[in-house]
Order: structure tokens, then sequence, then C-alpha cells
């Protein structure tokens, strides 16, 4: 009969002891979890890059809902537990649930430790622990004001920093007289500060704060010395002290935390604690590896295995705030016993020192250049005698043994039980000998299979070399291709530190990413050019110098170097006046071809690029907009007849045509878009190949996308089937604006939903009525600044001097006239 | 060879290109992103193409056509391309922009 096992918390340590306890003893619980936040387990290492806007929620997930379907547990999301009843062995949640336990994990985590000043509970202080903290942040920010941050730890550091990326003023304040001072010396501790300084952020060491001041919300914060600090979000991370109250009014052991022993039992035998809420062996924890440790441990006593126990080891400390490298392990206090090895460059930013004491190293600090710390990490634990190499041990693994810098070399001397990956426990020996049984050929297999680097992330480039060794040539780790060969990022990288780095302009893109040429190059500028007018509507400035031609004109480049004009006409519907107007042009700038294109539109061939202006003046008067036939936009919305006359049509399908086209032109797209409306399944519009098509049934209006025509020949997928129109624009519009956001330049939709992934691409933008709502209101957005007929801009003047020549220079005796 | 004023510097945008017609056919004039002018026949040894109409990058320039890479320094088709054009002299002085034409001509317009 299955057990009852009941978990209080859904952190990271919870999910990774049921992934050990799925594995090891298949169906033996039927589990039940109570999570007092409103959602599934997620990872709260990267929260510092969601602040920062380099990941979002999406992406730190661990756990989707998907996966307690799949294992049959049962998840409250938002009740918190309230009590536990030791006799009747239940806990009742806040919101009465009632439930009955034989085993009881309790994963409570921890609180932040609010300063006990006045004015801590205002509204505008926050702490900095789960994503409702990093939501109300990133709300904050939007107003671009000022920031505090209490505290110069890891937390804090890593808030300051994010906030600090999202143009907040940010003053860091530290009761300290170094930052980090538990993890870094005051050499590196300076360092740190004084690249953070660099970055903006303001510091302010020794400094104890006396109260928030504020009357209806924080307006500032006063030190204790009389100095104000005006800011209207102030953040606390001055600590964390484990949440054991619950464990406590039940009648647990607890001094700071909830006892346990080493095998994680509290003094009750049927609960276990585990996580940042339990105490072991007089420590607690606050970094991921221990707790992933005592997940291990909680699983297999779980599953019936007596023997594993906790052991203390120390863990290196990473600060997570891109482009400074740190690493800190184990004790580096001065002592009597000990020495140390220095090395230092100034220039480069570099500060290493090794504790040692009885010749093994102890403690190490690195700042500025840390690819040894693993290094380091593993000759201090196996407590290796570095009497031999101490001449250069400071220098790194690849100086010993006479070998240069190959960092291959080092991974390879690495023995089998070398951390690799420290978040996750994960050893050299162990990555290899997957990689090998499994036969995984890409990171994300490893990650997926060991969950090396798949935490933090920090130890990517070590995971890397140890597929490389392991699998030769068979791995090529430039997965990720460049944009161009002046980067070394991808797109998606690209489009990603655009966002984050709130880059605004091409050249403030290239010179923050560190392109490697002037002003880059045909490929790269106009991809960026779009990325920044699709990002930052309204703010950036469309460069036309990085635009190819076609679109830098309005018109399509041909052969011999004329242009084609192809009008829009909404839907492909049009009447005499127009057809008149069209003729009249054709005939005064005798225009060699006309002909009628694939999209149901007009086009006029061979005109001369100085008659471009006046095309469009007589265009522009029969009512004619640019029909963007050169786009990289919404090009066209082919239609059939529909109701209005086709005896099988079961909706207005030229109607809606003509809606989507007045709705989206004009908005530029990572590659055109063309799109089409089909009044019933005969599909006479063609809706089938398209990159967006809609074939209009008695229900209502069945969406399908991801179709191709050209180069492939690809027909489309369904997204949905949706009753009315307005519903049809709403999940359409969603749909192109996600395509805009994510996709790669030149990028077709169908190639882009092969790669995101059509059950994705459903969800965001037809299932979950919240983000379709906010894809759709983006868009509108950035249509005030796109639909600006450019055919109209240009005949009242602007960028005239495209279109003329700039002299022309005639022999001596022709000109004189 | 004869200096004529063809306008001035700030008659092209930075990163790109005018085009002046003069009896020797149509000259493709840059101006690159840090003020440096250059001159070359508008017509890539691709296929024709009108090098006035493309992306300046560096002193480079792509072709609309075809994307052949031409350096605007020596008229010569970069990478694994081959082919050339003709370079003009052209010189900026007191803002004002000269070409060097090899015949007597003049400005017409």
């Amino acid at each position: 009969m299955t057990e009852k096992l009941v978990i209080i918390g859904n952190g990271m340590a919870p999910g990774r002891m049921l992934e050990h306890l799925f594995e090891r003893a298949p169906g033996r619980y039927a589990v039940t979890i109570f999570n007092a936040e409103p959602r599934v387990n997620y990872d709260r290492i990267m929260l510092s890059p969601v602040l920062s806007g380099e990941k979002d929620y999406e992406q730190i997930v661990i756990h989707g809902d998907g996966w307690y379907i799949k294992n049959g547990i049962t998840l409250y999301k938002g009740h918190k537990v309230v009590s536990i009843d030791r006799t009747a062995k239940t806990v009742t949640s806040d919101q009465g649930t009632v439930a009955a336990y034989d085993k009881l994990v309790i994963a409570t985590g921890s609180v932040p430790f609010i300063l006990p000043v006045p004015g801590n509970n205002l509204p505008g202080v926050l702490s900095y622990r789960d994503l409702d903290d990093v939501n109300a942040m990133l709300l904050a920010a939007q107003s671009r004001a000022k920031a505090v941050v209490i505290g110069g730890g890891l937390l804090g550091l890593e808030a300051a920093a994010g906030l600090a990326a999202r143009d907040m003023d940010v003053t860091v304040v530290h009761v300290m007289p170094t930052l980090m001072e538990r993890q870094l010396d005051p050499a590196a501790g300076y360092m740190l500060q004084r690249e953070l300084e660099n970055r903006g952020i303001k510091i302010v060491t020794k400094a104890q704060t006396k109260a928030i001041l504020g009357e209806r919300r924080a307006e500032g914060v006063e030190l204790a010395d009389g100095r104000i600090i005006s800011a209207s979000l102030v953040v606390m991370a001055a600590g964390i002290k484990p949440n054991a109250w619950i464990a406590k009014e039940a009648g647990l052991a607890t001094n700071r935390g909830i006892l346990v022993d080493d095998g994680m039992h509290t003094s009750d035998p049927d609960i276990f604690a585990l996580g940042e809420c339990a105490e072991v062996g007089g420590h607690v924890y606050g970094l991921v590896a221990p707790l992933y440790e005592m997940a291990r441990i909680v699983a297999a006593r779980l599953s019936g295995d007596p023997s594993p126990r906790f052991v203390h080891n120390d863990t290196p400390t990473k600060l997570k705030v891109t482009g400074i490298d740190l690493f800190s392990l184990g004790d580096f206090a001065d002592g009597e016993d000990r020495q140390e090895i220095v090395l230092r460059d100034a220039a480069a930013g570099v500060y290493k020192r090794l504790v040692l004491k009885d010749n093994r190293i102890i403690g190490t600090v690195l700042y500025g250049e840390t690819t040894d710390g693993a290094w380091f990490n593993d000759l201090k634990k196996r407590e290796v005698d570095i009497t031999d190499m101490r001449d250069t041990l400071i220098f790194g693994q690849s100086y010993q043994g006479g070998v240069p810098l190959d960092p291959m070399a080092a991974v390879a001397a690495l023995p089998d039980d070398a951390e690799i990956c420290g978040c996750n426990g994960v050893c050299k020996g162990k990555i290899v000998s997957t990689i090998e049984a499994k036969g995984l050929t890409s990171l994300d297999d490893v990650r997926a299979h060991t969950k090396a680097s798949a935490s933090c992330g920090s130890c990517t480039g070590l995971v890397e070399q140890v597929m490389k060794l392991t699998l030769g040539d068979a791995y090529n780790p430039a997965a990720v291709q460049p944009m161009c060969g002046c980067t070394n990022l991808g797109h998606d990288d690209v489009r990603r530190l655009i966002k984050a780095k709130s880059l605004k302009t091409v050249y403030a893109v290239m010179q923050d990413l560190e392109w490697k040429t002037s002003c880059g190059c045909a490929k790269c500028r106009p991809a960026l050019n779009y990325y920044l007018v699709c990002d930052w509507p309204g703010e950036y400035a469309d460069d036309y110098q990085s635009r190819f031609i076609n679109e830098r004109v309005h018109a399509n480049i041909q052969k011999d170097g004329t242009y084609s004009v192809v009008p829009r006409m909404w839907g492909g519907v049009t009447n005499s006046g127009e057809l008149r107007a069209i003729a009249d042009v054709v005939d005064k700038f005798n225009i060699p071809a006309v002909k009628v294109t694939g999209g149901q539109r007009i086009d006029m061939l061979g005109i001369k690029k100085e008659d471009l202006p006046a095309v469009w003046a007589d265009l522009g008067k029969a009512g004619f907009v640019s029909g963007h036939a050169y786009a990289k936009g919404l090009r066209t919305v082919k239609t059939c007849v529909g109701t209005d006359w086709c005896r099988f049509g079961t909706q207005d399908s030229t109607g809606f045509g003509i809606r989507i086209e007045k709705f989206m032109w004009g908005s530029w797209t990572p590659a055109k878009v063309k799109m089409a409306v089909s009044g019933c399944p005969r599909n006479c519009a063609e809706a089938t190949c398209k990159d967006v098509g809609v074939i209009c049934v008695d229900s209502g209006y069945e969406i399908h996308f991801a179709g191709a025509a050209g180069l492939d020949i690809k027909g489309t997928e369904i997204l949905g089937l949706v009753k009315t129109e307005d519903e049809a624009l709403e999940v359409i519009v969603a749909l192109v604006q996600m395509y805009r956001e994510q996709a790669r330049y030149l990028e077709r939709i169908y190639k882009w939903a092969k790669r995101v992934g059509i059950d994705e691409i459903r969800r965001q933008c037809l299932d979950e009525a919240a983000r379709r709502r906010a894809y759709f209101e983006r868009f509108v957005h950035s249509q005030q600044f796109a639909q600006v007929d450019p055919w109209s801009e240009r005949v009242s003047g602007l960028h005239k001097h495209e279109f003329r020549p700039m002299a022309a220079i005639g022999l001596a005796s022709q000109a004189a006239e | 060879m004869q200096w004529i004023v063809i306008g001035t510097l700030t008659d092209i945008p930075q990163r790109g290109s005018r085009c002046i017609e003069t009896p020797e056919g149509k000259v493709a004039v840059f101006r690159t992103g840090d003020d440096c002018v250059f001159a070359i026949d508008d017509r890539c040894p691709h296929k024709g193409g009108p090098l006035s109409q493309g992306i300046v990058h560096g002193a480079s320039v792509t072709c609309p056509l075809h994307n052949w890479v031409i350096s605007l320094e020596s008229g010569k088709a970069q990478g694994a391309d081959q082919g050339c054009v003709r370079t003009i002299p052209v010189k900026v002085e007191d803002g004002q922009l000269y070409i060097g034409l090899a015949q007597q001509a003049e400005r017409a317009a």
C-alpha cells in the first residue's frame, strides 16, 4: 500500500528530494505538497538574473505543472500550513485543508531578517527572497527612482546590481567596513566595491541604519550618523534566519533552525526537516550545494536506506553579477599558524589569495580570474600537500608540471572525483560515465541527465571541456552560431542583452557587447536595427543607414537598379478609381511592366529611383499607401470573397482580412509575414501555407500558422479554434508580437516555431489569457509609432537626398549654356 | 586632372552614399562613419548592381543585389569574390567636396 508523504514547502531542496525519491522508490509514496507561494518549483539562485532582465520566470522554472501531474503529486499552491498535529499525524493549511501523513518533510526555508528599526513595515520596504519580491522590485524600478539596499552581502549586492541594470539610482548601505566580509578578505572586498562603483552603484560602508523615513510610504533611510539617503524603494538584505516556527509550535526541538541528526530526522522520527530551515551539526545553510546534499539523504531515508549521512563541507561562493568574477572558499582569516600566497595584477583587476596551514590549502579568495577555483577546491577537499608546487601554485593548474596554458589539459588532469558543478555536487567521473552510458552529445542533455551546470551555470565552461574530452570531435560546442563575423554572440544572446542592459542605439550595442568591427557589417546592422525598433518603440530612432536599400527607399530594387512599387490593396480588394489611378501612373511615368502578385496586389516594375517620390505622390492622391512589399514586415493579407458572395462562405473572410491588415500594417517583423483568410475549408485564399492563416468555419475561426511556400514547402500548424472575430484578431496579434520579440532576424515564423515549439507558442498566445493580452497590448503600443505611411513622408520631402543625384557634371563644352 | 566641387560633406549621411552623374558614368560618393570620403564607379563588378544603394560598414560597401563586399579604398571585391571597380579621387576642403576627373568637365546642376 502506498504511504502518505506530506511536504511543507515547495522550494529547490524538496523538489530535488522528490526527484531522488521517485528514482529510488517509484510508487512508494502518495505525495502532497503545500506551497505558501502560488506557483511551482523554480530556481531561486536565478532570481538575480530575472531581476537584471537576463532571464525571465519561465526560464527558471524547475518543475512545471506537468511534472506534478506526471508524478501524481497533489500540489496546493498558495496554501500556508498553520499547524501540525503530531498525534493525529495531520497538517492543516490556512485555507482549511487538512492532510494526513505517514511521513512529513518540513522544508519551510528561511525568512529575511528585518532590521528592528522604525518604519521597517512601510510600503516600499521589501526583502529579497522570492519571485514576489522580484516582481515588486521590477514594478518599483519602472519609475527609475532611487533605491537603497541595506546589506552588502551576496544577496544585497545581487539585488543592487539588478536594480542598477534596471536604471535605478542605487545606494548600498553596509554595516561592516568592507563588502561581503564573510566571503571576501578586505582586499577583494575593496576591488569589488570599486567595480560596483564604476557601474554607478553608490556604496556606504560602516553605516548603521537608524530608521526608514516616510509618512505613508518609504521616502528615505536615516543612518546613525545622521545622514539621510532618499529612496522610494528600500530592500532589506541584511541576512536570513531559518523559518522554524511551525516546528517549534508543534513541539519539535529547535535552536536557530529545526534540529536534525545527520540523517535529517527531527526529534520526531516520522518528521524530517531539510533545506534552509534545518540545523545540522551546529550549522545552518543558505547555499544550494549542501541543501541538495540534504535532499539526497532524506530521499535515501524515505526509501529505506539508512546509510547516507550528512557531512559538513565548505561550499564555494560565487557572485552572480554579469562581468564580476569572484570565488571564495573556506577560511581565509589571518593567523599565526597560517601562511598566505598572494597574486595581484592591478591593471588586469586580478587578485588571488591562498591561505595555507601545514602546507595544505584551507581558504581561497579569487577575484577577476576564477578559472582555477575548482582546482583549488579540489586540493583543499583532498587535503593535498602542496609543498612541491608551492612556487607556482598561485598561477593555477595549467602552470603545474611545466605544461603551458591549455584549458583542456587542466580538465584532463582532474581526477574523477573532482567536483565540476558545485551547486549540484556533480564530479567529473559522473559526467563522463553518464555521457558514455546514455550517449549524450549536447550540453542540454548533460544538464538534464547529470544536473551539472543546471543551476547557476557558472561551471558551464568546465562541463563543456569535460564533454569535449569525452566525445572528442563529436562534440561541437559552437552550437551557438554567432550573428556574423563582428561578434561571437548569437542572435538570442544579443536580443536578451539589448533588453537586459537597456541598449538603445546600434552603437551602444556594439560598444557594450564588444563588437569586433567599428561599425558592424551588412549582416548585423539591419538585425540590430530591427531588434531596437522592436524592443524600444517610440524611443529608438530608426537608423536608415542600417537598413537594406528596399526598406530605406520603400520599394524593391530590381536587377537593373530600377525599382518596383506595390501599393496596398486592403485584403486584395480594389475598385475602378484605384485601377484608373494606377493606369494613369503607368502612362505618366512610362512604367514598362505591370504584374499581379501572388499576394493579390498590383506591382509596377522598372521605375527609376528619381521618379519614386512623384509616383508615390500620384498614388497617394488616389488614397494608396505603401504596400510594404519590400519589408521585413506585414506584407499582405490575402482573402477570398467569403459570405459577401460565395455560396459556401461561412464568415466574412474579406472583411476580417481587411481588418487584420488595417490593424497590423506598418509593423516591422524579423522576416516577412504573409497572411490569408479563407471563408471556408475549401481554402481558396490558400491560408494553409502562410505565415499566419485563418480558415473560417461555421463555429468560428481556425487559426493556422508556421506554413511556408518558398524555399521550403510546409503546411501550417493549427494554433486553435476561437469563436469570434475579436478573439481571432487578439490571438493573431499576440502570435505576431511573440514572434517579433523572440525570433532571430530573417527567421520566418515556421523556423522560429520549430525552434520554440508549437505547444509553447499555443500556451503563450492562446491558452494563457493574461499573457496573450500583454503581447497584444505591446503590439498596439508599438503600432502608434509604426503606422506612418512611408510614401507620404517621402513625398513631403523626408530623405529627399536619397532620391536625387547630388550633382550632375557634364563635359565643359556641353555644360556651357 | 581637374577638381570639381560636387557639394558639401554633410550632403551625404554618415555611413551613406550619394551618386553623381559624370561624363564617365555614374559615380557613387561615400561618407564613412568616421567622415572619410571615397568615390567609386556605381557598378558592382559582379552584375552591375548600384553600389551607392548598399550598406556602408567600415571602409566597405555591400552590394544590394548579391551581397558582394567592395573595398571603398581599393575598389576590390573582398573575401572569396574576384573583381574590381574603378576608384575616383575625391577630397574635402573646408567642408567642400571635390571630385577629380580626368576630362575637362564642369558642374551642370
